[in-house]
């Protein structure tokens, strides 16, 4: 008997790798989380990791799911997969609203909680019937920044944007806008995605406008040229310069002082909230009444060492 | 004449048993791997949900996606050539639909017919490239993946500002040849199997009482048609052998009268049309086209042909054995999820299994045929 049980645990054993990291106290409940981002995209790796946490601490089972070439229709596919494998819940993003809201309106009518992070918007959250949103709203991360920035002093900005197609990321600028209190008019420049070319429009703005107070960069693709360009130009440190997200130059440019901060999403809070919410809702009907907002939160020279010693981990 | 015996057994034709015949077929391996696929995912998911109406939709759309556009990479391999352009064809078909019948307004229906114009001329000049300059198919269609894929990019970007353009669904409302694409058929037969607890139904939301699966798509409609009009137009037509002639001694099937330069071209075109097929059964059932979809799609559909047991140098192929390919790919793929692999084990496993389809059908080949 007792050999039969060895086997079994050692069976157990042999299954475990193969199976989800995260190992359940109480295994009734099981989430899976469907991302938008390729393999190739290392920013989500902050999210698998908060995501096991989330599961160890809550003994529930959470697999992470994702495109291999980031392809939405591939997503589509992989919602409708988890929804057929019956889940008690499905953590997942608005990518595209198009191509995601049939199979996550399903996956809903089919009984199973849903929570959007990441990417979204509260009303699509409402009209998909899913329960919370939680996430960084661009628009209200730029009016934030842009409020701190006032209160620093500053009147004038550029946003130096590398993905002017995407309407979300140039939220971004009219929200600081918004917050600065002044009309966004031609302070926002399309950069482009190659680093040289971002590093010389944004040299050539700054001598053709001396003027200006900030710089606002939308993420590491805009902010590493920028700060090449600044500290090119004898700026550095001069003029004020802010940006969105994280990264290894943005983080030792905000330990020199040539970035005052550093606007982070807490990638974390995206993946361990929606467990711990799912888990809770599950098990004592509890239930937030509203979105989460994960972000922003701000990353000055004051909090640095922390966010350094677990960048890529979980910050 | 008439002292001649009815049956002569003509000495060029060597005595092959029923039993070694029913062996040496390029869709053999495909079989055994479809059936070794099965029984591991029986064994290992049964319980997950995989073999529920839902769950078998689920692969089942997966694999005829796959089927699609194996049938075209099928029939132009076994003429001898490659198309690497059919991923970045099937984002940039998808995005013209979105361009005409969206941004421009046009009937979609007029829309999808000059779509597929478009697409099919970009197949025919891959052909004809190829073939006037005798250049690698390998190499002409790269440079066609990257001219398309940036075309796929800048159009919209140019037109729309954006690169994704959405709201086709509902400018195809009412179409009656978006619904060819974009549909489902069977929905009262499914309607009742959900009445009849056969299958689940919505429990819950504005489609509370329906089924969870309310009828077959149209893509799984279209990769069956596809496939039986090539497993036809290969096996019992002249057409059919002059494609395997075509690719297995282009010269020697050009001694003998076959118009092989024709049928090369043809090719490139069929297979720009499945690739279109593909791309407009997405976009209408999506309801939006964007720059990156059907990225790394041609490589897919060479490994579901290659799983099926044809050569990659051409001459030696059957369409249904690239359609049991494509079912073990989109079953492996999908099965993976439901037997909750850890996500990033996905592709080790996937290579693997792939990896063993293919030996294991070049080793049965190569006993049955006798080829080293």
């Amino acid at each position: 008997m007792k050999f039969f049980k060895t086997l079994a645990l050692a069976a157990t054993a042999l299954t475990v790798p193969f199976a989800s990291h995260a190992q359940a106290i109480d295994d009734d409940l099981s989430y899976i989380m469907v991302s938008h981002a390729p393999d190739s995209d290392a920013w989500w790796n902050t999210i698998k990791n908060a995501l096991n946490l989330a599961g160890e601490q809550m003994g529930v089972n959470v697999e992470y799911r994702n495109p291999p070439t980031g392809d939405l229709a591939d997503m589509a596919r992989i919602i409708e997969q988890a929804a057929a494998s019956g889940p008690d819940g499905i953590i997942t993003t608005v990518a595209d609203y198009d191509v995601l809201a049939g199979p996550i309106r399903s996956a809903v009518d089919q009984g199973i909680d849903v929570i959007i992070m990441n990417s979204g918007t509260p009303e699509q959250v409402r009209e998909l019937g899913a329960l919370m949103f939680v996430g960084q709203p661009e628009y209200d991360a730029g009016l934030a920044a842009g409020q701190r920035a006032k209160g620093d002093g500053v009147e004038s900005f550029v946003c130096v944007n590398h993905k002017i197609s995407n309407p979300v990321i140039a939220d971004r600028c009219r929200g600081f806008a918004d917050g600065l209190g002044i009309e966004l008019g031609s302070s926002m420049i399309d950069s482009g995605e190659d680093p040289a070319e971002i590093k010389n429009r944004v040299m050539a703005y700054l001598n053709t406008n001396p003027d200006t107070d900030a710089i606002l960069t939308l993420g590491p693709t805009s902010a590493n040229p920028t700060i090449q360009a600044v500290e090119e130009m004898g700026l550095a440190g001069d003029i004020y310069f802010g940006t969105f997200d994280l990264g290894a130059e943005i983080v030792q440019a905000i330990k020199d002082g040539t970035i005052q901060w550093g606007i982070d999403q807490q990638p974390f809070l995206q993946a361990y909230l929606p467990v711990v919410v799912l888990a809770n809702y599950d098990r004592y009907g509890v239930l937030p009444g509203n979105n989460v907002n994960s972000g922003p939160g701000f990353v000055t020279a004051d909090n640095i060492d922390k966010v350094e010693e677990l960048a890529g981990e979980f910050r | 004449m008439a002292d001649t015996p009815q049956a002569v057994i003509d000495e060029r034709v060597k005595d092959v048993s029923p039993w070694r015949k029913a062996l040496i077929r390029p869709e053999l391996g495909g079989i055994i791997g479809t059936v070794a696929v099965f029984t591991f995912f029986a064994l290992l998911a049964h319980d997950s949900g995989m073999f529920n109406a839902q769950g078998i939709l689920n692969w089942s759309t997966v694999s005829a996606q796959f089927m699609i556009i194996a049938v075209g990479a099928c029939l132009l391999m076994i003429a001898g050539e490659f198309d690497l352009s059919v991923g970045s064809m099937i984002g940039f078909a998808g995005m013209m639909i979105a361009i005409f019948g969206v941004t421009l307004g046009w009937p979609m229906w007029i829309a999808i017919l000059v779509t597929f114009a478009i697409c099919m001329a970009f197949g025919a000049l891959n052909g004809v490239i190829v073939v006037r300059t005798g250049l690698p198919s390998f190499i002409v269609t790269l440079a066609t993946l990257f001219i398309l894929r940036g075309f796929t990019i800048f159009i919209p970007q140019t037109l729309e500002r954006k690169t994704i353009i959405g709201g086709i669904r509902e400018a195809a409302e009412g179409d009656w040849l978006a619904a060819l694409f974009g549909g489902t058929i069977g929905r009262p037969f499914f309607q009742w199997l959900g009445d009849a607890g056969v299958i689940g139904v919505f429990d819950r939301g504005n489609r509370a009482g329906e089924p969870v699966v309310n009828g077959v798509p149209m893509l799984i409609i279209w990769a069956f048609v596809l496939i039986v009009f090539g497993h036809i137009l290969l096996t019992r037509t002249r057409f059919g052998n002059w494609i395997f002639a075509a690719g297995g001694d282009a010269q020697a099937a050009r001694y003998a009268g076959v118009p092989v330069d024709r049928v090369k071209i043809l090719m490139f075109v069929f297979t720009a049309f499945c690739a279109t097929v593909f791309a407009t059964c997405q976009v209408m059932e999506f309801g939006s086209a964007g720059a990156d979809r059907g990225l790394l799609k041609e490589f897919e559909a060479i490994i579901a042909v290659v799983i099926g047991g044809a050569l990659l140098t051409g001459g030696y192929g059957s369409v249904i054995g690239a359609a049991l390919g494509a079912l073990i790919f989109g079953v492996v793929q999908q099965g993976l999820f439901f037997a909750n692999v850890e996500s990033s084990l996905f592709r080790v496993f996937l290579g693997v299994i792939l990896l063993l389809a293919v030996i294991l059908n070049t080793y049965i080949r190569r006993i049955i045929t006798g080829e080293r």
